[in-house]
């Protein structure tokens, strides 16, 4: 019921991107040798610092690797449109074209899921 | 391949085409040669675990750096407020270097000779096919000589790279007396962390309230007016913090008598119990050497690109050393980093850079233990300007609150994670 009201609220043009992206899944994720072009490659990374390593979160934010890319864009969508209320990520979702979400989702969801690492604190040593 | 990803997008959506493979396999990276990191901050840390994976690990990539810890300077201003202990903020590098390949030489750069593509240390010299150099903020003492020895900056701290400093202000805050003045000048922008002194001030703020509520702070800001997320900050002040702080704009430091503490801009002289000066900044010592900071003498003008030096060839800088109107962040840092390692990356491998870099930066302040509030703005390359600039839907939140408080430490632990790790 929620995917069909989120649905209603996205515009004609994201719609076209939404439709197009179920397309590309199919394929790319069939395909793991798959590298993203540098322009994914940087964008996504950019992610990181509150998303982890190819969006391993290590807590407090969702994790991103390994999502199922129609959720991604769809929550994406609904940050942008503000059906889904947010402190800082419709100003994320806001700045992207729909192509580069798409790509976000394919990209994302091709990343495995692994157990990131928290760098140990030390005693300053100065 | 006639057809690409984006044109095949729209047919895909229009026609319902189902059977063509979509993405053609790019090739692997077939970079080859020796980068040189000077540098082992936000920015320099990125870049050499970036270059290492994008290049599958084809290009040698070597970081000097002096010091054999990273201290966060986000996060830094909670040490002040008592909400964080400097352990807290302190790491080593040796999950980077080991996970990721990356040689390390702790040591001091002394020249460069960009002809002959030689980096000198004290104890030995490189050579390098592509330098970055991310060597953060220096300050301009020449403003402020009083303030040039080690001694006096144990008097009068700036406390505006985390670590001894950032202590050594804690300390004097616990042994001021209730009813005591703490002074904190600001310099003109550009300088690191565009919020960071505003954020000090609620710190400073939350810890005197607490335990000695008789106090006042006096901030002398050299500029006009708030540098950034003006309205959030004028509101916390005058709610959460009222009758604590008197705010002076326009205030430049002429003079500081260290001894006394007592600071003189053009109009007045302040007495202060504890004092901060936040020195003038332009780009770090090395930046200098390579005579790199072109832009007033202060700061490198970079391709947006590839990040490679105007002036300079085969140097890139990254971090707060660059001339942009992006704001000196530490997450901003770790995108310039990763924009310039994707570049070097295409260049030695004869291919073309991204031609259109995105990117996003997320800025938290803390307004008190647990109170944050953001600037958030996804930046795009505008190809006629040759610049990066804001795209829509940037900007500050409403009022800060607990959940964005959680955020902001999910930031930190995701961007140490990404960095260090």
């Amino acid at each position: 019921m929620k995917i069909q009201w989120n649905l209603a609220k996205l515009t004609h043009k994201s719609l076209l991107g939404f439709v197009g992206f179920f397309v590309i899944s199919v394929n790319a994720l069939a395909d793991e040798n798959i590298v993203a072009t540098p322009h994914i490659q940087i964008l996504a990374a950019s992610c990181a610092a509150c998303h982890g390593s190819q969006g391993n979160s290590v807590g407090g934010t969702s994790v991103l690797a390994g999502l199922d890319a129609s959720h991604f864009v769809l929550q994406m969508m609904a940050f942008r449109n503000g059906s889904r209320s947010s402190t800082v990520m419709h100003r994320h979702a806001k700045g992207l074209t729909v192509e580069e979400i798409n790509d976000l989702a394919v990209y994302f969801a091709q990343q495995k899921r692994v157990s990131p690492l928290n760098p140990p604190n030390q005693r300053l040593a100065e | 391949m006639a057809i690409d990803r984006r044109d095949f997008l729209k047919i895909a959506a229009s026609t319902a085409l189902f059977t063509v493979p979509l993405i053609s396999k790019a090739t692997l990276s077939q970079a080859k040669g020796r980068v040189v990191v000077i540098g082992g901050g936000y920015a320099g840390a990125t870049v050499a675990k970036y270059l290492r994976i994008w290049s599958n690990g084809g290009l040698d990539v070597i970081v000097v750096e002096p010091r054999t810890q990273f201290v966060s300077c986000p996060l830094s201003n909670l040490v002040l407020g008592g909400n964080k202990n400097i352990n807290d903020l302190t790491f080593g590098y040796d999950l980077l270097k080991s996970n990721h390949g990356i040689q390390w030489i702790n040591d001091e750069v002394i020249s460069i000779d960009a002809s002959s593509r030689v980096v000198k240390m004290n104890q030995s010299e490189l050579t390098y096919d592509r330098l970055v150099i991310a060597p953060g903020i220096d300050f301009m003492y020449e403003q402020l000589p009083m303030l040039q020895s080690s001694q006096s900056q144990e008097e009068v701290p700036h406390a505006w790279k985390a670590g001894a400093q950032t202590v050594n202000l804690r300390k004097k805050l616990e042994s001021m007396k209730d009813g005591g003045v703490f002074v904190m000048s600001i310099p003109k922008a550009p300088y690191r962390c565009p919020p960071g002194p505003y954020e000090r001030v609620c710190q400073v703020a939350f810890y005197l309230k607490n335990n000695k509520p008789n106090s006042k702070i006096i901030v002398l800001d050299a500029n006009a007016e708030i540098v950034s997320k003006k309205g959030l900050f004028t509101k916390v002040w005058a709610e959460m913090y009222a009758g604590m702080i008197d705010y002076r704009p326009n205030s430049s430091v002429v003079d500081v008598d260290v001894a006394a503490k007592i600071v003189k801009t053009e109009f007045e002289s302040v007495k202060a119990n504890v004092l901060n000066i936040i020195p003038p900044q332009r780009a770090g010592k090395i930046a200098q050497i390579l005579g790199a900071s072109n832009v007033d003498k202060r700061w490198c003008e970079v391709d947006f690109l590839t990040y490679e030096s105007k002036v300079v060839q085969n140097v890139h800088i990254i971090g707060d050393s660059v001339s942009a109107s992006l704001p000196k962040s530490a997450h901003m840092a770790t995108s310039q980093a990763r924009v310039c390692a994707n570049a070097i990356v295409a260049l030695m491998s004869e291919q073309a850079p991204d031609a259109t870099p995105v990117f996003a930066n997320t800025c938290y302040s803390y307004v008190s233990d647990k109170l944050a509030m953001h600037v958030a703005n996804v930046y795009r390359y505008d190809s006629a300007k040759k610049i990066m600039v804001s795209a829509e839907g940037g900007g500050v939140s409403d009022k800060p609150s607990e959940l964005e408080g959680n955020y902001a430490q999910a930031w930190a632990k995701n961007i140490w994670s990404d960095v260090l790790t």
